[in-house]
């Protein structure tokens, strides 16, 4: 049964953002018996039966598409002027969109900047916490999340689809050896949720549940412990503090446009690396006038969202690689360090169908002719894949505040800025070159590259780092300015890794639950 | 529509579930296929005329039939599909349409930008540009324009108004949704048979 927590209540914990990292966090502290929670989500509470299995439709429905600019050298600026980013702006954010892969960090993504030196043009850290601390985390995560194929869970691997086949029998042929399907979609029935029908639909929102959202399991679960508020269509606005600097308050628009003010014992900020920097640049103040929790200046900077490619492959005979799981093969061979191929870092090959719509829009973004036509001719031919390699951070890329343009909220709208350095333009291309060997040792007839998409991954930008010079939050995700204080989504990554970022993000929850848990009963917040 | 994912056709290539994309007659006569792969059949003479200016007047007031039909032409041009009728390319300047019936501004571009295309195949050719008959020769033309607001204007509203059209879809291999048959699980996510 869902809770009413009183706005002028000093004992609310607040949690901004119901996706992969605030809905993870909320659950896990009810069920440790934290009490009075309040979850302020800025979309709607839509259901599974709003999904539609239609690309476009669900787009308009489910997306962030409050203004946003696109600057700096990635080609975005002139493609996607207005889209840098594609993430959701519903309860159960991104998990209702994302493509379902959970992978694990490896040991290295830890400790890049001790590994692989200083890297000039870039400003990479070392994370203040290790692979070994995560591991117990990840466990629990994977098993939360069901992650088929996984000891945590127990699910068998997903069956093999069409696409999955033809790109790791042509992974297969160049050499490749570790071809993996880390996802988090059942392949049975798991956790009252039914096992995948292959509906091919999974970044539309997962119609039957089978796929992992917080939307059916960590908001439900939360909500039914009795000690949690869930509020959507809550834009949080600014978030407050006292004299001593310790947050006291969030002050949003509801859902009619009131600016309401929620007292906060804790506040956790999780709405995604866009949102979350925004919110504390636009909550400075006469005590943090950077920007609260900003004593580094890095609040916002170190933006990265994976080095990335994609292409599409035309095959001989048919493929249909809508039909099924929006994942196929995941080529992992790539991802070790290996600096003889000339970059740091490493990247995965993974298979990512896109539909007919989807891909007459983003093949060739302003393309036209027959030059394109005849390859959507070929489309039920076709298998797609993506290239996500590691990016190196740079302080120049990040969030700033546009100097006068403001959204509907009043808010000054985010500038996103990107430039990609030279290594991470380097894994692209390498995995382009593979991807094209790959698809031609099967027999592919003919291999387009295509731009980068608008970024899914969104990381970095209110980094974890050991010492508060280097960045915005501690080991724990408690900011090193504000005790009472914490981040809760990917923009506490100190590096990208080149591992798609929800399971990792749902392990930092875990564990920064048990952390928050504690120190909430030692009183040390 | 619902039919066309199970409708029966002889598989191309052993097991695989393979869609019909082209359309073909039944001893009745009936189009198997349904109602979408109408359209294809009329990919011929007959169809261009029902989309000359006379025919498309009615339904482009604002634009004008003429404006309409050399819009058509160069739709046909920007996404060429030759087995894709012209209905299906009326259909996606439709929202061309209503955008100038709402906006001066765009029906302006709109017709200005189809005025000066006719200027400049005139210039190159001696004839407006849905008269010029080869369609290298239009394609250059467009080539000249393809970085101007018209141009991208005509372009960007075709990636939805044809690639989003539920009627294309079969026609180009692709099923739309799934969930209402129980998704793929038993009809042929994992059938592939050539590897």
């Amino acid at each position: 049964m869902s809770k009413t927590i009183g706005l002028n209540d000093e004992d609310a914990i607040v949690i901004i953002g119901s996706g992969a990292g605030g809905a993870t966090l909320a659950n896990e502290l009810a069920q440790r018996g934290v009490d009075k929670i309040v979850i302020l989500e800025a979309g709607k509470h839509f259901t599974q039966a709003d999904f539609e299995n239609d690309e476009w439709a669900m787009f308009k429905k489910i997306s962030w598409l409050d203004k946003r600019i696109s600057a700096g050298g990635w080609h975005h600026t002139k493609t996607y002027p207005n889209l840098p980013a594609w993430i959701v702006k519903a309860v159960g954010g991104s998990t209702i969109h994302w493509s379902g892969v959970a992978l694990r960090f490896q040991e290295h993504d830890f400790r890049t900047r001790s590994i692989y030196g200083k890297v000039d043009g870039a400003n990479i850290l070392d994370w203040p916490i290790t692979l070994a601390e995560l591991e117990p985390y990840y466990e629990l995560a994977e098993k939360k999340m069901g992650v088929a194929g996984t000891r945590a869970s127990g699910l068998p691997p997903m069956p093999e689809s069409n696409q999955t086949k033809v790109v790791a029998a042509g992974a297969r042929a160049i050499g490749y050896r570790k071809i993996i399907r880390p996802v988090a979609s059942n392949s049975q029935p798991y956790d009252g949720r039914p096992g995948c029908q292959q509906i091919g639909f999974c970044m539309q929102g997962c119609k039957i549940g089978a796929k992992w959202s917080t939307l059916y399991t960590e908001v439900p679960k939360a909500l039914d412990t009795g000690r949690v508020e869930l509020r959507p269509q809550s834009m949080v606005l600014q978030i407050q503090h006292d004299r001593a600097g310790k947050v006291n308050g969030v002050l949003y628009a509801d859902a009619k446009g009131r600016h309401v003010l929620q007292k906060a014992r804790l506040v956790a900020v999780a709405g995604n690396s866009i949102e979350s920097p925004r919110l504390l640049l636009n909550s400075a103040s006469s005590l943090f006038p950077n920007g609260l929790a900003n004593s580094s200046g890095q609040v916002g900077r170190n933006y990265m969202n994976h080095s990335t490619a994609a292409a599409v492959a035309i095959h001989k005979k048919p493929v249909y690689m809508n039909r099924g799981f929006d994942i196929g093969a995941v080529v992992a061979d790539e991802v070790a360090l290996d600096t003889r191929r000339g970059f740091n870092g490493g990247y995965y090959l993974e298979g990512l169908a896109l539909g007919l719509p989807y891909t007459a829009a983003f093949m060739q973004p302003r393309g036209w002719g027959r030059d394109m036509t005849s390859a959507l001719e070929m489309y039920d031919h076709m298998t797609a894949i993506w290239v996500c390699g590691e990016d190196m951070a740079r302080e120049q890329n990040g969030i700033t505040l546009h100097p006068t343009e403001k959204d509907q909220y009043g808010l000054p709208v985010p500038i996103v800025t990107k430039t990609y350095h030279a290594n991470d333009n380097a894994i692209a291309a390498h995995g382009l070159v593979q991807f094209r060997k790959l698809s031609e040792a099967v027999g592919a007839t003919r291999v387009i590259d295509m731009p980068a998409y608008p970024a899914s991954h969104n990381l970095g930008t209110n980094r974890m780092s050991e010492h508060a010079r280097d960045g915005v939050v501690d080991k724990w995700g408690r900011a090193h300015d504000v005790k009472n204080l914490y981040i809760s989504d990917g923009s506490q990554f100190a590096s990208s890794s080149a591992a798609n970022p929800t399971l990792t993000i749902v392990a930092l929850a875990i564990r920064q639950a048990e952390h928050i848990a504690g120190e909430l009963q030692r009183g040390g917040v | 529509m619902k039919d066309h994912s199970s409708s029966p056709a002889a598989p191309a290539c052993g097991g695989m579930r393979v869609l019909p994309k082209t359309v073909t007659l039944t001893r009745r006569g009936f189009l198997q296929g349904g109602a979408a792969a109408l359209g294809a059949v009329a990919a011929g003479p007959a169809a261009l005329a029902a989309a000359g200016p006379e025919g498309l007047a009615r339904t482009f007031p604002t634009l004008g039939g003429a404006t309409a039909h050399t819009l058509v032409r160069m739709a046909r041009d920007v996404f060429p599909h030759d087995r894709l009728a012209d209905r299906y390319y009326v259909d996606a300047i439709l929202p061309l349409e209503r955008a100038a019936r709402a906006d001066k501004a765009q029906a302006a571009l709109l017709k200005d930008g189809v005025r000066d295309l006719d200027k400049a195949a005139h210039g190159r050719y001696g004839k407006a540009y849905a008269a010029v008959k080869r369609e290298p020769e239009r394609v250059s033309l467009l080539k000249t324009i393809e970085t101007t607001p018209f141009f991208e204007r005509v372009r960007s509203e075709m990636v939805t108004s044809l690639y989003d059209n539920k009627a294309v879809w079969p026609l180009l291999g692709y099923e739309g949704s799934s969930w209402e048959q129980g998704g793929y699980l038993n009809r042929g996510f994992n059938d592939i048979d050539w590897l």
